[in-house]
């Protein structure tokens, strides 16, 4: 039904021109699902965005051809592509807060969809509209519907989002990451109702996403994407029971799971080659273990090897095919000092409660208080990684924060927190100074969490300024170009600003910064949420290697159930503000016992690989 | 000679200074230097900034004053300041006429009572200066403004073709290309740097340049006024006064707006409701009042204290100065609930938080982590506000609160032009000197901010 046929979609930059889509074909039948699947910067969602012609105005399609049924929508004049889109094609974009206009009623919206695209008027489209509603998940919806955006949730506005998509009864839905901004158990409504309303249909779907535990739920089949190019497409079945493409195999590998604990993940070196520039070999060589004289000078084309799984590469050409290379399992090398963990708590947090104050009126005053965080109480042993592990929302950042003392002013914080002697709660300004020699932040953002207008080596000499006043200029030096050694950074560096590194390279720096005056608790605040999974293996490798030689404990704040798997020792799960269960890794992962915990380890999407039915554990 | 610095001469002085130490500095930067070189990448940016340095230089010249000696004598000194402004402009400023003049006229504008051949009439005179060097103005006038502007334009010509012959010149040496190759990229606009934009309006205006200069020889080129000032002349030096104002109310601004907008954001709680207070009342007085109070106890004080201000040119640019002040300390509430915005933004972003886990001080919080990071806006408001200051001094002027009624500013011009227009026959050229003055500066001006805005401001660019 939906054709590309080597489409080239070119961006004219300030950098030159981006490729960045490059002889894309792929094709997709009514009532299928194709997931398109990548890192970012891979050219997904240009992909999307050619289709349905939205490209920014410096973008366009430079060959190739989109054949929607016997139309061809790469040369259709734009007031005939109008009637296409919302007729027979259908978005569905990441961020719903953006998609929705903020000063219409959904009902409104919804409403104008509605007679747009079908015969339905007045109170007919009304009463349809409550109907979408109703389908796609919405309580109350005769009172929703009057809702303005800002008053739903995140979820809800994504189901507005599909219910005004589908209210137009497309053939093709395009769901450019539905469900990144959402948590695992929204997610998980999200794609079920996805999947039952294009049953019901038959409409097919174009489903973008970088998250393989989604597409091994959801897909039908399946396209690999790395770098504007599609290296590999096959059925589901055939693509998660035997991935071919290098790339392909050493994603599955840096995906955090249980089964990895004892050794380091599969983290691919390197980054995706920038798209600006021509290309004359395999655009994976410079990162594959594999790559030969042969595929850094001639360009692989799509291999079939039957039952439609494609694959570009040249292990795979009928004749002279590069030798596969596995990739080095490594494991993690033994540290200075053994692990340990000691049976004194490091860090004895009781009755933690925090409570943001409302103000209102002309003056601002305190009009009362919402509890973010409701007597949380857990304990630390030196060297251990607790994960703390909650939707959005939960109160986890708000816990880690208020230990962290870095709500004082802002919030009123209650209950106790012991950080060996210290009482952090209580502690003056001295005591506080001794405190934090001892406890770090790792912050989710490594684009927020590094001043943009100071240099590396500013950034991380701040730290060691601020609490160990005593060193002097030569040792401070000396400090920081360790630990850029620790976190594998070169010395250039230094004089470099942060928006110079890719996201990757700033975490390292955040985590070189947290470590600067040596603490012995670390509190990752979703520290790899934001980053890719080659990236994100790279990070959660550097810190359990830290972890191992440095001994330091980490508290470990995510919603990702793959990473928390890998990674904690011990995990406390958060629902709205409370702690509801805690327990070591193993047993609670296998047999939790409180029903939230339950929900939200169902929800979470596992990618199935092979025949044999492993259930590997995904980040969400 | 003795030199002589104004308060205000020194203020110039300084704010240049600031402006070459602020490049050195965002040439070392990179990421400074990025935005910078963005903010001169589009046409209009760079021709703007080029506008605008005509006119700074024009002040600048007229910053540099002193005391000429008085000839004969060991260590006295004319009681008059003059600048190099004056000594360039020095026909223009000694060659007056009786009254009112037209632009390029070589005889009054209105009849004056003479005496021909013993009878006392009223008829046309000839000027003392505009079109002297004229025996049969009739006939020759035509023909002899008609050749000074071709020279004019030649001459601009001429400086404009030398300037790109160096542009040519530099480029060629820097890319190490040959000549030709170099003219060809830059006659295409593929230099990377809209140099042909900059030489095109570098070339207007040595053109207007050289016309005027080869006319101003002869003429007025734009008239005189009542008392028979070149009105060239006093429309430069209003140039100095309109900079003045500008940039330094600014400058009076700046540290108000931005330590109030910085601690307000940053420690909130009694200090936000104090500083937010404190604007908002600010806010509330009409600022006309507020200055004409100032204005007028300040002439009171200038007036029982001769001893501190000796000359005139003093005490105009004390009075100058002091309006510079008042204007600044009525203008900052604006840029201080912008900044205080930000930084209430800012506070929550987790680079600061991470200072806050490492027990980085409050001022240290503040000076190296918020201000560069409300750098841009200070910067895009300052550039805005000039503009908004400058227009500022011409209706304080006009309504008889601005500058001292004897120093030449853009003000003073447009209320004279006021009493002009309503007199038959009209008097034009007052009004219409000033407003393209005005016009070129504050437009300028305004096209250049706009560029810096973009360059400057995140959320421009996902425009
Ligand atoms: N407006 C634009 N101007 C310049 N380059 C762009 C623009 N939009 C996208 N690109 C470039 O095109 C390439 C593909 O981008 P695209 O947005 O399709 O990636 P993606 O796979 O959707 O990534 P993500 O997972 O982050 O959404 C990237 O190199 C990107 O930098
Ligand atoms: S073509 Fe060569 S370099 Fe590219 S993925 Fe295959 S083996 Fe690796
Ligand atoms: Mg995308």
């Amino acid at each position: 039904m939906l054709q590309l046929d080597q489409l080239r979609t070119e961006i004219h930059s300030s950098q030159g021109i981006v490729v960045a889509v490059d002889g894309v074909s792929l094709a997709i039948q009514p009532g299928e699902t194709f997931a398109l699947v990548g890192e970012s910067g891979s050219g997904k969602s240009v992909t999307a965005l050619s289709i349905s012609r939205l490209l920014p105005d410096n973008a366009c399609i430079a060959a190739g051809d989109v054949r929607l049924d016997d139309a061809s929508l790469a040369d259709l004049p734009e007031s005939e592509m109008r009637a296409y889109r919302g007729g027979r094609i259908a978005m569905i974009f990441q961020e719903p807060a953006t998609s929705l206009n903020a000063v219409m009623s959904v009902g409104r919206q919804l409403v104008e969809a509605i007679t747009t695209h079908t015969e339905l008027r007045g109170a007919a489209a009304r009463a349809k509209a409550v109907d979408w509603l109703k389908r796609v998940g919405i309580a109350e919806p005769e009172r929703r519907i009057d809702s303005y955006p800002f008053q739903l949730s995140g979820g809800q506005k994504q189901r507005v989002m599909i219910a005004m998509a589908l209210a137009t009864e497309p053939a093709l839905l395009i769901a450019d990451e539905p469900t990144t901004a959402l948590d695992v158990t929204v997610q998980k409504q999200i794609l079920d109702l996805l999947l039952d309303l294009q049953r019901e249909r038959g409409m097919a779907m174009l489903l973008i996403t970088h998250d393989l535990g989604v597409v091994s739920q959801v897909a039908d089949r399946v396209g690999i994407m790395y770098a504007g190019e599609l290296v590999e497409l096959g059925s589901k079945a055939a693509f998660f029971s035997k991935p071919l493409h290098p790339y392909a195999t050493r994603l599955l590998g840096a995906l955090p799971d249980v089964d990895k604990r004892g050794h380091l993940l599969e983290a691919i070196a390197g980054s995706v080659p920038p798209l600006y520039q021509a290309f004359d070999g395999c655009r994976f060589a410079p990162r594959c273990y594999s790559a030969t004289a042969r595929c850094r000078g001639e360009i692989p084309p799509m291999y079939e090897m039957g039952g439609g799984h494609g694959v570009r590469c040249f292990a795979y050409a009928p004749e002279a095919a590069v030798p596969l290379v596995l990739p080095p399992l490594r494991d993690i090398g033994a540290g200075r000092v053994a692990r340990q963990l000691g049976d004194k708590a490091l860090l004895a947090v009781e009755n933690l409660r925090v409570r943001f104050p409302i103000r209102s009126g002309l003056l601002q005053r305190v009009s009362g208080h919402v509890d973010a965080v409701h007597e949380v109480s857990f304990s630390l042993r030196p060297g251990e990684t607790l994960a703390l592990v909650g939707e959005s929302g939960s109160g986890k950042t708000t816990t880690g924060k208020a230990i962290l003392q870095l709500l004082r002013g802002t919030a009123v914080v209650d209950g106790q927190a012991m950080l060996g002697d210290i009482d952090l709660m209580r502690a003056g300004k001295a005591e506080l100074m001794r405190a934090r020699r001892q406890m770090q932040i790792i912050f989710q953002d490594p684009f927020g969490s590094l001043n943009p207008r100071m240099r590396v080596g500013e950034i991380l000499a701040e730290g060691i300024q601020s609490l160990r006043p005593e060193l002097d200029l030569a040792e401070r030096r000396r400090r920081v170009d360790d630990l850029l050694e620790q976190v594998s950074l070169p010395q250039s560096a230094l004089t470099r600003f942060p928006h110079e590194f890719s996201g990757g390279q700033r975490q390292r720096i955040a985590i070189a910064r947290a470590l600067a005056v040596e603490p012995s608790l670390i509190v990752c605040d979703e520290p790899t949420s934001a980053l890719d999974v080659s990236v994100q293996a790279q990070i959660l490798n550097l810190l359990k290697e830290l972890q191992q030689q440095l001994g330091v404990a980490y508290l470990f704040i995510t919603h990702n159930i793959g990473v928390v798997e890998y990674l904690a020792d011990r995990i406390a799960v958060m629902q709205a503000g409370r702690i509801v269960e805690t327990g070591e890794s193993a047993s609670l992962l296998t047999a939790p016992q409180h029903a939230y915990t339950r929900t939200l380890l169902a929800a979470v999407p596992r990618v199935v690989v092979g025949e044999a039915d492993a259930e590997v554990l995904l980040p969400a | 000679m003795k030199i002589v610095v104004l308060w205000t001469d020194w203020v110039v002085l300084l704010v240049l200074l600031g402006t070459l130490a602020y490049g050195w500095k965002v040439m070392r930067q990179p990421h400074l230097a990025v935005t910078w070189r963005k903010a001169f990448n589009t046409a209009t940016g760079t021709s703007a900034a080029t506008v605008l340095a005509v006119f700074l230089v024009i002040g600048l010249l007229d910053s540099l004053h002193y005391r000429p000696a008085i000839a004969g004598k060991a260590d006295a000194y004319a009681t008059e300041t003059r600048s190099v402004l004056d000594d360039i402009l020095h026909q223009q400023q000694t060659g007056r006429e009786r009254s009112y003049s037209a632009p390029l006229a070589y005889q009054g504008y209105e009849k004056e009572a003479t005496v021909i051949d013993g009878q006392a009439t009223r008829a046309y005179l000839r000027l003392q200066h505009g079109g002297a060097h004229l025996d049969q103005p009739e006939q020759q006038w035509a023909a002899d403004v008609l050749l000074r502007t071709l020279a004019g334009v030649g001459l601009g010509l001429l400086v404009a073709a030398a300037a790109t012959a160096l542009a040519v010149l530099l480029l060629a040496r820097k890319r190490r290309q040959g000549l030709g190759v170099a003219w060809r990229s830059l006659r295409r606009g593929q230099v990377g740097f809209p140099l042909r934009a900059v030489l095109l309006t570098l070339t207007v205006l040595a053109v207007l340049a050289g016309v005027m200069a080869m006319l101003a020889t002869a003429y007025h080129v734009l008239g005189t006024d009542r008392v028979g000032n070149d009105l060239l002349y006093v429309v430069l030096k209003s140039i100095r006064t309109a900079l003045v104002i500008g940039t330094m109310s600014t400058l009076v601004t700046m540290p108000i707006a931005v330590g109030l907008g910085i601690c307000a954001g940053y420690l909130r709680g009694w200090v936000d409701e104090a500083i937010q207070y404190v604007y908002t009342v600010i806010n509330s007085i009409p600022y006309v009042l507020l200055i004409a109070a100032v204005v007028l106890i300040l002439m009171v004080f200038i007036d029982n204290h001769p001893d501190l201000f000796p000359t005139s040119a003093e005490r105009t640019d004390a009075r100058l100065f002091f309006l510079c002040i008042i204007l600044g300390m009525t203008s900052w509430t604006e840029l201080c609930r912008l900044i205080r915005g930000e930084v209430i933004k800012l506070r929550e972003a987790e680079y600061i938080q991470a200072a806050q886990a490492f027990g980085v001080g409050t001022w240290r919080i503040l000076l190296v982590h918020l201000l560069p990071n409300v750098m841009h806006l200070i910067l895009i408001s300052m550039v805005i506000n000039f503009s908004g200051l400058v227009l500022a001094e011409a209706v304080l002027s006009y309504v008889g609160i601005g500058v001292d009624p004897s120093m030449q500013s853009f003000g003073t011009l447009i209320n004279t032009a006021r009493l002009e227009l309503s007199r038959e026959p009209t008097i034009w050229w007052t009004l219409a000197t000033a407003f393209t003055f005005m016009f070129s500066l504050v437009l300028s001006a305004n096209l250049f901010s706009d560029a810096i805005r973009d360059a400057f401001d995140p959320r421009a660019t996902h425009k």
